[in-house]
């Protein structure tokens, strides 16, 4: 009378469409509640989703509902000192006590929160942005192969034997062989029936001949082999190379005294956003960290944030030092090259003539630059100094300010916002 | 009359399960439940991941359901709080259908895919098949093609129309979900190609009957001569709303009327079972029970097998008291099972009490008195019929009248002779869904005005309406009917509350 089926090899994700809807239809606060969240990251840091909280209120579902007022009558089980007549206080409301406990008020108002994925955090934190000059050297980086199905073939390994396709060959190849045979065959059979059953002696030896041709006929047949070794069908493979993008993304901050943590910090973020970014379109990205006052060093990435260096500032000893990375390490023509520097907007007076100069010989070798300042406006000495070449490099060096953390992801959104082609 | 049965071993050995023991855990179950006279549905039974058992319960357990984000909304939830162990799974899902289709969960033991068996398989299986309410008002054999049939309208819609369009229709039809169900009208369920057939030809049909209904060019003949004063529609109070909505809203498109009526019916078939969740749950409860007893007497099963079950069986109709931090509501599985087991004892050993309440069946046979009273009631009369002074006696139940104009609460009925009769009535009004649901019902159209459609909630017990939903509501109403649309509560006659949407602006100008 009963059926029992083992469902739990069914798929499980019956409801990915109706999250994704709600996750769509959330998208503003979620996309508010991921902006917010960036500031607690590490750089590198973007294993794992994001929890997100939505205001309660917004993701309500209203009915016509009963309020709280007029008389009502409840009834409540395990009492103990209760006799008709008393009277108690009125519990506070949403108190576990008498009265609404079931009611959908006491609930509270907090917000609605979950966990979206580290896929679902990116697609929300740059669903408009693009990186530019992206098509130059997408397509560089060291050849890897993979291999793919290609068809069928008659030589293989027999690991690779493609049943279905053999079973097909071999049919047809009996089908074509005996096709003859079967014809002959069944003309015999049809002489044979018209003969009848006449019992006279020519009858009885036509039959006989044509008995003997047939049991002829049919051995033939059947001599066709059920599968032969050219029946056999091998998957074929080839090997096809895949293109790897990869990206190395230049760090530049000036470290100097009269950068603090919170000046640090700021750059810090916008050093996250744009590896995120980055990551998101290359498969691999290496991240080189320079960190410069007088003069400049290659470290790692706690060394970058968090020492603290006194001095004075000169800025073409970083651009110098990135310019010698490159050359020894990464080739422009194998790597996708962004460069991203923060500072405060000071440098050596007599030095900005030598950043022009290397600037001009950078950029052309790069993807993009982008140059933070993290200061007031104002005309700095290297806001100066860049805006001077900027625009003969409009297209793949930008120039922003910061004043606080609420700036970062608007100027990095302004950055890379999406060009309208 | 036949050989004496070999001696019998114990199903269960240990407590993982295999397909064979709960082949034969069944098929003893269905032996017992049949000797009790259950008679159910053929089972189709499904063993599902705990992943499977979270796509379900957002779904409302459906199997098949439509694309809408609040399932999305549910689904997240389920899955929050099951992951951080807020939320224990349940056992089983089981749904009205013919086949009855029950979920077992992978992780159950053997003991419990037994209790489950016996629960969901025969248990809530009987209820579904025998009680009144399902009989008349839901056909398990359609339901499926019916939702196979909804999710590819609305899919087809989307495609048609663009997903929010539909979403926008779907919202607003959920609102007023609740509203959505006839009280006393009998639907007629139909199958998937009858369906399909008839909702294109009801679309035809439909529009016209609307363009009747809001033609401006005056009536030729003898009808002209009719005062337009007169003309009242609808003539008499409509308490479904979304049925209304479908066939008069002045300006919708016929699949957006198409979308109104599948929620509609959604609804409608879903509405038996939340009249009846106090009995469904007791009566599948109580038969766990029965079966599972008399599976140990049988000797099918072990003492393990029983403490366990015991265990169980007592963690689902635990009650906590009124003040305990645990205590959300009466534990529907607690009433249930103690009424229907209090009515086998006053079959089986009535005391004089038992003689002065319920004289009809005191002293009659146990299993009539029990089918009888699943098969005529729901939880409201179920409760009003049956609720005996040793049920509330042993939940010590107590009545609290809380009137909002005053400031403390009145104890008025504990568990005693003079409480016995209010609480059982306090208790089963507190189960009728008309009570606790507001009343609100179709009051008047303005057909040859401005079209505005006017709703009246009459108050009961001076209760009032929820009103910051209620504006919510009424947008959604709005976005539907597609011109103003009031809603006045009214108490003693007197309209003492209006709402309006869209907002009426101070009339001073």
């Amino acid at each position: 009378m009963a059926y029992l089926i083992d469902r739990r090899l069914n798929g499980k994700n019956k409801s990915a469409v109706n999250r994704q809807r709600f996750i769509q239809r959330h998208r503003e606060q979620i996309r508010k509640s991921v902006q917010d969240s960036l500031r607690n990251r590490s750089i590198t840091n973007i294993d794992g989703g994001e929890k997100v909280s939505i205001p309660r209120r917004d993701t309500d579902e209203p009915s016509f509902r009963h309020g709280r007022g007029g008389k009502v009558t409840h009834v409540l089980p395990g009492n103990r000192e209760f006799v008709p007549g008393d009277t108690v206080p009125r519990p506070p409301s949403g108190g576990g006590g008498a009265g609404r406990g079931a009611s959908p008020n006491s609930e509270g108002l907090d917000d609605f929160v979950f966990e979206i994925s580290q896929q679902e955090f990116l697609d929300f934190l740059f669903e408009d942005m693009a990186l530019p000059n992206l098509t130059k050297r997408q397509l560089t980086g060291i050849e890897e192969f993979k291999t793919r199905r290609a068809g069928f073939s008659p030589v293989g390994t027999p690991n690779n034997i493609d049943v279905p396709r053999s079973m097909r060959a071999a049919t047809s190849r009996r089908i074509a062989l005996t096709a003859g045979k079967r014809r002959q065959l069944r003309e015999l059979e049809t002489q044979l029936a018209s003969l009848g059953d006449g019992e006279d002696s020519f009858t009885r030896e036509r039959r006989a001949d044509l008995a003997a041709r047939i049991v002829e006929l049919q051995r033939r047949i059947e001599r066709v082999s059920f599968i032969d070794d050219f029946d056999i069908r091998y998957r074929r493979y080839e090997k096809v190379p895949v293109p790897r993008s990869q990206a190395v993304m230049f760090c530049l901050m000036d470290v100097s005294g009269s950068m603090d943590q919170g000046t640090k910090d700021l750059a810090k973020r916008f050093f996250l956003l744009l590896y995120l970014f980055l990551s998101r379109n290359y498969d691999k990205i290496e991240v080189v960290f320079i960190r410069h006052h007088t003069s400049a060093k290659e470290v790692d990435e706690e060394e970058f944030f968090y020492s603290r260096e006194t001095g004075g500032t000169v800025v073409s000893s970083a651009l110098q030092l990135m310019r010698n990375i490159i050359e020894t390490r990464y080739p422009p023509s194998l790597w996708n090259i962004y460069g991203a520097q923060a500072s405060d907007g000071d440098n050596w007076p007599d030095d900005n003539g030598h950043c022009i100069e290397l600037m001009q010989q950078l950029i052309p070798q790069v993807q993009y630059y982008a140059y933070i300042e993290i200061a007031a406006a104002g005309e700095h000495p290297l806001w100066q100094t860049y805006g001077a070449i900027r625009p003969r490099f409009a297209d793949r060096f930008a120039m922003q300010h910061i004043t606080g953390p609420a700036d970062i992801y608007p100027v990095f959104h302004e950055l890379f916002r999406k060009q309208q082609p | 009359m036949n050989a004496p049965p070999p001696v019998p071993t114990p199903i269960d050995q240990g407590s993982e399960w295999t397909f064979a023991i709960l082949e034969d855990y069944e098929r003893e179950i269905a032996l017992i439940a049949r000797d009790f006279g259950l008679d159910t549905y053929p089972n189709q039974i499904e063993v599902i991941s705990s992943e499977q058992m979270l796509d379900a319960y957002a779904s409302s357990g459906m199997p098949i359901n439509y694309h809408h984000w609040s399932f999305g909304k549910r689904f997240i939830q389920v899955e929050n709080q099951y992951r951080r162990g807020y939320l224990g799974l349940a056992y089983e899902i089981v749904i009205n259908s013919n086949p009855c289709i029950a979920y077992l969960m992978e992780e159950n033991t053997s003991t419990l895919q037994a209790l489950v068996i016996a629960h969901a398989c025969y248990g809530h299986n009987s209820f579904f098949k025998n009680n009144y309410l399902f009989r008349t008002w839901t056909d398990a054999g359609s339901i499926i093609d019916y939702l196979v049939f909804a999710r590819k309208f609305i899919r087809d819609c989307e495609e048609r129309h663009g997903i929010e369009a539909v979403e926008t229709v779907l919202d607003a039809c959920h609102t007023l979900m609740d509203h959505g169900v006839d009280r006393y009208k009998r639907p007629y369920p139909i199958s998937m190609e009858e369906e399909e057939r008839r909702q294109l030809e009801r679309e035809a049909h439909l529009q016209r009957q609307v363009n009747d209904l809001w033609r401006t060019i005056p009536p030729s003949g003898k009808d002209a001569s009719q005062p337009e004063a007169d003309i009242r529609f609808p003539a008499e109070p409509q308490e479904n709303l979304l049925y209304f909505i479908e066939k008069n809203a002045p300006l919708m498109e016929p699949w957006q009327r198409e979308i109104v009526r599948i929620v509609r019916k959604f609804s409608q078939y879903l509405y038996p079972q939340r009249q009846t969740k106090v009995m469904n749950e007791g009566w599948a409860t109580f038969w766990h029970f029965t079966i599972l007893q008399q599976m140990y007497k049988k000797g099918l099963s072990s003492d393990g097998f029983m403490m366990e079950f015991l265990q169980h069986h007592t963690n689902v109709i635990y009650q906590p008291p009124y003040d305990s931090p645990y205590y959300s509501g009466i534990n529907p599985y607690t009433l249930g099972f103690a009424i229907f087991q209090d009515i086998r004892r006053i079959c089986e050993a009535p005391t004089d009490e038992d003689r002065l309440w319920f004289p009809d069946i005191a002293g009659s046979d146990w299993l009539e008195a029990v089918h009888f009273a699943m098969e005529n009631f729901k939880d409201e009369s179920f409760v009003l019929q049956y609720l005996s002074p040793k049920v509330i006696r042993d939940l010590k139940l107590f009545a609290v009248f809380d009137d909002s104009d005053a400031d403390t609460l009145h104890i008025t009925a504990i568990h005693n002779s003079h409480g016995y009769q209010l609480i059982r009535e306090q208790l089963a009004a507190l189960y009728n869904l008309g009570d606790t649901q507001p009343n609100i019902q179709i009051h008047r159209v303005d057909i040859r005005g401005d079209r505005a459609l006017t709703l009246r909630h009459d108050m009961h017990n001076s209760r009032p309406l929820e009103e910051q939903e209620v504006s919510e509501v009424l947008k959604h109403l709005h976005q539907l009917w597609g011109f103003d649309v009031h809603l006045e509560s009214v108490m003693n006659g007197e309209v003492v509350a209006h709402y309006h949407c869209p907002p009426v602006a101070a009339e001073t100008d």
